[in-house]
């Protein structure tokens, strides 16, 4: 069977017990490859008997689940309220401007992906940004390149 | 009888792990306690923890370093504190390893180092058995330092549900049990349900958060059902921007809310309750797994608990990303495997709620509420507070204060009490403009009410809400239009987007607001936007959708002169929106360093070294990175 | 049975019975856009909505998902449903002034003028076309992608679906798809070829007093029928017709 080899190599930390375990296999899913990949998904719909469109929808829904590809590094800026009026928006378009971004995503070269995300819970220390699992508190504009520069020499070593 | 090492059956077991727990809280040797919540971790705390574990190898000392969860004061994280037997606790705020360093060096000596000492506590009241946990003689003083008590950050709170953060070590079931788990006891085989209920009834406990709705009676509408099974759930989606007290208390005391939720499975019947965590909140995620399965070890949860025929069984479920998961009914949909789509109610999740089965959803305050007042009974919960709104409440209080804090008072102070006294005013010659509560689904507060009490009932009069208790304050650099903005965006996009009237109501709101904002706002867009706000907050079906427009209109009500300003004057007079401002250089005040220039993305900047410069505003993008260089604070906003 | 007062008409349903179905048993005419009897109810269009219980607790809720209950209090045609529908179509024709459905139901409601730009989008999000793909024709090839105001209806992945017998009923379905009239003005946002009347009652008893269709008879007659006999010096004069027919000013 073509699905099985799929999804025999995601970690089987819960059991299928029905739709209810839905989100919790994507989440493993998202966690391995790093988005939702279409034959994943299909394989996922064939094998639980869950309508794709369910599936499809319930991947596009929620904010942690990517159709597409992300890149090595996901570089979240915070915007919540006590960020955004810290200036959030403006760490986010300097961002975008130094890794050559129109808008939120990808970079074409799949080093960092960029997006705006929902309160990290940190205000005191507005404005916020995580890179994978670390966060940057008290940010400026100024430090922004640095950090960047930082991440993206951590990718010309892994290649 | 004998139970497996570890598992607590009884209440001498009880005892004997307190016992252990109090000589981990006031050990005979030293201790080192470092605040390891999220807030410390990102200013640095591991490393600070780190350097200290290093240092006292070096030096050979026997002290102990442990790790403690979140007192509150986020302002001066990264937080250390000494506790020397017999001597008041010391906290030292802003430390770095290399201060951490000086710190241990300096401890054997007697040197406590007490220009970075920021408060000194001699001891902690327990709520939940009336008992002080003490340091050292309550007259203790250390030279120069104030007491916690002398602090007005600390003077006006009441820490009931945050009893133990900052306290304890979050990963020690025995500190915990020190200071808990004797509610769980007392419930499980000294209670009937329905006294369980009453004495809910008599505290006045409201849902914590938002909604208000009183605690004991959802219990006893959910134990009243006859279906089964039932199910309680800890409401852990705190998507609000700007609220982080839950995150707190999951990370810094854990088990104050599974405590909680074993009470209500008892009382009201169910056998298994959900922890309903957002998956922004790792850490939070990792704790209460851990607390999870030291519960599990000890016997706390399972079966048989406490030796009676009471079985009760938690499992943790990860929330994907949605703020609408906040919403009771979104969120039972998250939980089946379904996009969080809320659906109409009645019925209620307490008739019908997961799987169709009567469910308890509460908030995660609510819950670590319920251990203090199960000990201490109703009443003596109901003596703070106002009438309609009893107990306390954690706030967090953020943005242009002195001191961002998290903090939690008796309901019933004034805002002017939380802004000023305990948040220290608004810092570096700035004006307060507004404080806006309740998150996107709140509203904003201008300086005339600044007297109103906070409870449910005046908050909602005046436009606002209480919410689940983010307060942020702003002053006269934010312009409440592009507050408006900020919040429509974000209702739009988390908005399910099923029904017609929030969907495309709000986005037609967020366009005209952003017109406005960019100047191309016309006269009749104020009573448009009212208008839409007002079908919106009627024909929606969930809670986002009716609540959504709140801090449009309510920012109408108390800064309509802004919106004016905006639409008529093509002005933004907090100098924030960018279409209707433009940065020029005082040639009187710039040096011609050229700091900006070299920051400049946008090649916007033009001056010949130690000349003043010029910004050409048709290329100028008004990032504010020049802002953030320029020493002699030559640049201006117009 | 169950017994409800809809309108002031206290009445027994069977148990199970939606508000909106024991309003239509009563010949009480409410709005639907997205409800068709052979699907399961859904409540995304909010036309439907109706003033549940007593002021001031009362509520709105749409109707096709409300099922009836003991005591349930309802009323069709306040002054406040009134004012909500009429918002709601105005922000239906904004979106979709194309459409023949929403024109038709913004004159039958009085829509006199419609302040928000169009869009001519060609969905409402309705729900009908996934629905009748799934419970109808029992092949459920497209559903809802995305959240808020990126929710769109699509074949996942945008592929052509396989499960999909391309029977055409999603298209018989779809309550938008059927154009306007073009005859006078037809780049007009808002179709006004109908003169329409408001109930005047409206404004004197806060609920519409019947549930016809207004017409002249009822504008004419309006405050007199209820204020006592007829006065022969008030005169009734024909209403102009709104200059700029609904366009965006």
């Amino acid at each position: 069977m073509g699905d099985m080899p799929i999804l025999a190599g995601i970690p089987a930390r819960n059991k299928w017990e029905g739709r209810e375990s839905l989100i919790p296999l994507l989440q493993e899913v998202q966690s391995q490859f790093h988005y939702l990949p279409e034959d994943v998904l299909r394989a996922i719909s064939r094998r639980f008997q869950v309508p794709l469109r369910d599936i499809v929808h319930v991947a596009t829904f929620y904010n942690c689940f990517s159709l597409e590809p992300r890149g090595h590094h996901q570089v979240k800026v915070c915007l919540g309220t006590a960020c955004h009026v810290r200036g959030a928006q403006r760490i986010l378009d300097r961002i975008l401007r130094e890794l050559g971004m129109a808008a939120c995503g990808t970079t074409r070269d799949y080093a960092f992906t960029v997006e705006p995300v929902r309160c990290l819970g940190c205000c005191a220390l507005a404005p916020i940004m995580r890179v994978d699992q670390r966060t940057y508190g008290h940010l400026q504009q100024s430090k922004v390149p640095k950090v960047l520069q930082h991440y993206r020499s951590l990718v010309e070593v892994a290649a | 009888m004998s139970a497996a090492p570890g598992r607590i059956a009884t209440l001498s077991h009880l005892r004997q792990a307190a016992s252990r727990g109090r000589k981990r809280l006031l050990p005979s040797q030293p201790k080192i306690l470092v605040g390891l919540g999220s807030c410390g971790l990102a200013t640095g705390a591991e490393e600070v923890f780190q350097a200290i574990s290093e240092e006292m190898t070096d030096l050979k000392l026997p002290y102990k370093v442990a790790a403690t969860g979140c007192i509150g004061w986020c302002c001066q994280e990264p937080l250390v504190d000494v506790q020397f037997p017999g001597t008041p606790r010391v906290t030292y705020g802003r430390m770095d390893p290399h201060k951490a360093r000086d710190l241990v060096r300096g401890l054997p000596g007697g040197d406590l180092k007490s220009k970075w000492a920021v408060g000194v506590l001699t001891g902690y009241e327990n709520p939940v058995t009336g008992t002080r946990l003490r340091y050292s003689k309550h007259s203790a003083r250390v030279d120069g330092v104030r007491r916690y008590e002398e602090i007005p950050l600390f003077q006006h709170q009441v820490r009931w549900a945050a009893r133990n953060c900052g306290v304890i070590d979050p990963t020690s079931l025995d500190e915990y049990i020190a200071r808990g788990y004797l509610a769980l006891y007392k419930a499980l085989t000294a209670m009937q349900p329905r006294e369980v209920i009453a004495e809910l009834d008599h505290s006045g406990l409201r849902g914590r958060g938002g909604a208000g709705f009183p605690t004991g009676k959802k219990w006893e509408m959910v134990a009243q059902q006859k279906a089964t099974p039932k199910y309680v759930i800890c409401n852990a989606d705190e998507g609000d921007p700007g609220a982080y007290m839950n995150r707190t208390l999951l990370e810094s005391d854990p088990h104050s809310v599974l405590e909680g939720m074993i009470i209500g499975g008892y009382t009201m019947g169910a056998a298994e309750g959900i922890v309903y965590v957002r998956e922004e909140y790792p850490l939070a995620v990792t704790r209460i797994e851990g607390a999870l399965a030291q519960a599990e070890n000890a016997g706390l949860l399972g079966e048989k608990i406490f030796g009676t025929s009471f079985g009760f069984r938690i499992r943790v479920v990860k929330g994907a990303g949605a703020f609408v998961c906040g919403e009771e009914t979104a969120l039972i949909a998250s939980v089946e495997g379904r996009v969080g789509e809320p659906r109409q109610r009645p019925p209620f999740p307490a008739e019908r709620g997961l799987w169709g089965k009567p469910t308890c959803i509460n908030n995660v305050e609510t819950w670590a509420d319920i251990p203090p007042i199960i000990m201490r009974g109703g009443d003596w919960y109901a003596q703070v507070g106002t009438k309609s709104s009893k107990g306390t409440k954690t706030f967090c209080l953020v943005g242009a204060v002195r001191n961002p804090a998290l903090i939690e008072v008796p309901l019933g102070v004034s805002l002017r009490t939380i802004v000023e006294d305990i948040g220290g005013g608004i810092p570096e010659g700035r004006s307060f403009k507004a404080i806006q509560t309740g998150g996107p689904s709140g509203g904003c507060i201008p300086e005339s009410l600044l007297d109103l009490t906070v409870d449910y009932e005046s908050l909602n009069q005046a436009g606002a809400i209480m919410g689940s208790g983010g307060m942020i304050v702003m002053d006269d650099s934010s312009c409440m239009v592009d507050i408006a903005k900020y919040y429509l965006g974000f209702l739009a996009d988390e908005s399910c987007g099923k029904c017609f009237s929030c969907r495309e109501g709000l986005k037609r709101m967020l366009e005209i607001v952003t017109r406005i904002t960019e100047g191309q706002g016309r006269e009749d867009d104020i009573a448009l936007l009212e208008d839409l706000g007002w079908m919106v907050r009627e024909a929606s079906l969930c809670g986002l959708g009716r609540t959504a427009p709140n801090p449009v209109l309510s920012t109408l009500r108390y800064f309509r002169d802004e919106y004016l300003a905006h639409v008529r004057d093509k002005r933004c007079p907090a100098k924030v929106c960018r279409q209707l401002i433009a940065y020029e250089i005082d040639p009187t005040l710039c040096n011609g360093c050229g700091a900006c220039v070299r920051v400049c993305t946008s090649e916007a900047i033009l001056g010949e070294k130690k000349e003043p410069h010029v910004i050409d505003n048709g290329r100028c993008i008004k990032c504010g990175a020049c802002l953030e260089v320029c020493q002699p604070k030559a640049i201006l906003v117009e | 049975m169950p017994k409800m007062t809809i309108n002031g008409i206290a009445m027994e349903f069977e148990r199970g019975t939606t508000v909106l179905e024991a309003a239509r048993f009563l010949g009480i005419p409410i709005p639907t856009l997205c409800h068709d009897d052979g699907l399961r109810p859904y409540g995304a269009c909010r036309l439907c909505i109706v003033e549940v219980g007593v002021p001031p607790q009362s509520t709105l809720q749409s109707a096709c998902t409300l099922p009836i209950e003991e005591g349930l209090i309802v009323k069709t045609h306040s002054a406040r449903v009134d004012r909500a529908r009429r918002l709601l179509l105005e922000l239906y024709v904004a979106t979709c002034p194309q459409s023949k459905t929403i024109q038709d139901l913004a004159s039958r409601y009085g829509i006199h003028e419609v302040r928000l730009e169009p869009k001519y989008e060609d969905c409402i999000q309705c729900g009908k076309w996934m629905r009748m793909c799934a419970e109808q024709m029992r092949a459920g090839a497209l559903g809802f992608a995305y959240r808020g105001g990126r929710r769109k209806v699509m074949f996942p992945f945008r592929h052509r679906s396989d499960i999909c017998r391309q029977c055409g009923a999603c298209l018989y379905i779809c309550p938008v798809c059927e154009l306007r009239c073009q005859g006078a003005q037809p780049e007009t946002t808002l179709c006004s070829g109908c003169i329409n009347f408001s109930p005047s009652c409206l404004h004197y008893h806060d609920q519409a007093m019947c549930f016809l269709e207004p017409c002249a008879a009822c504008e004419l007659a309006g405050p007199l029928r209820l204020a006592g006999p007829l006065r022969k010096d008030l005169v009734w004069h024909k209403p102009e017709p709104p200059k700029e027919h609904g366009e965006l000013l």
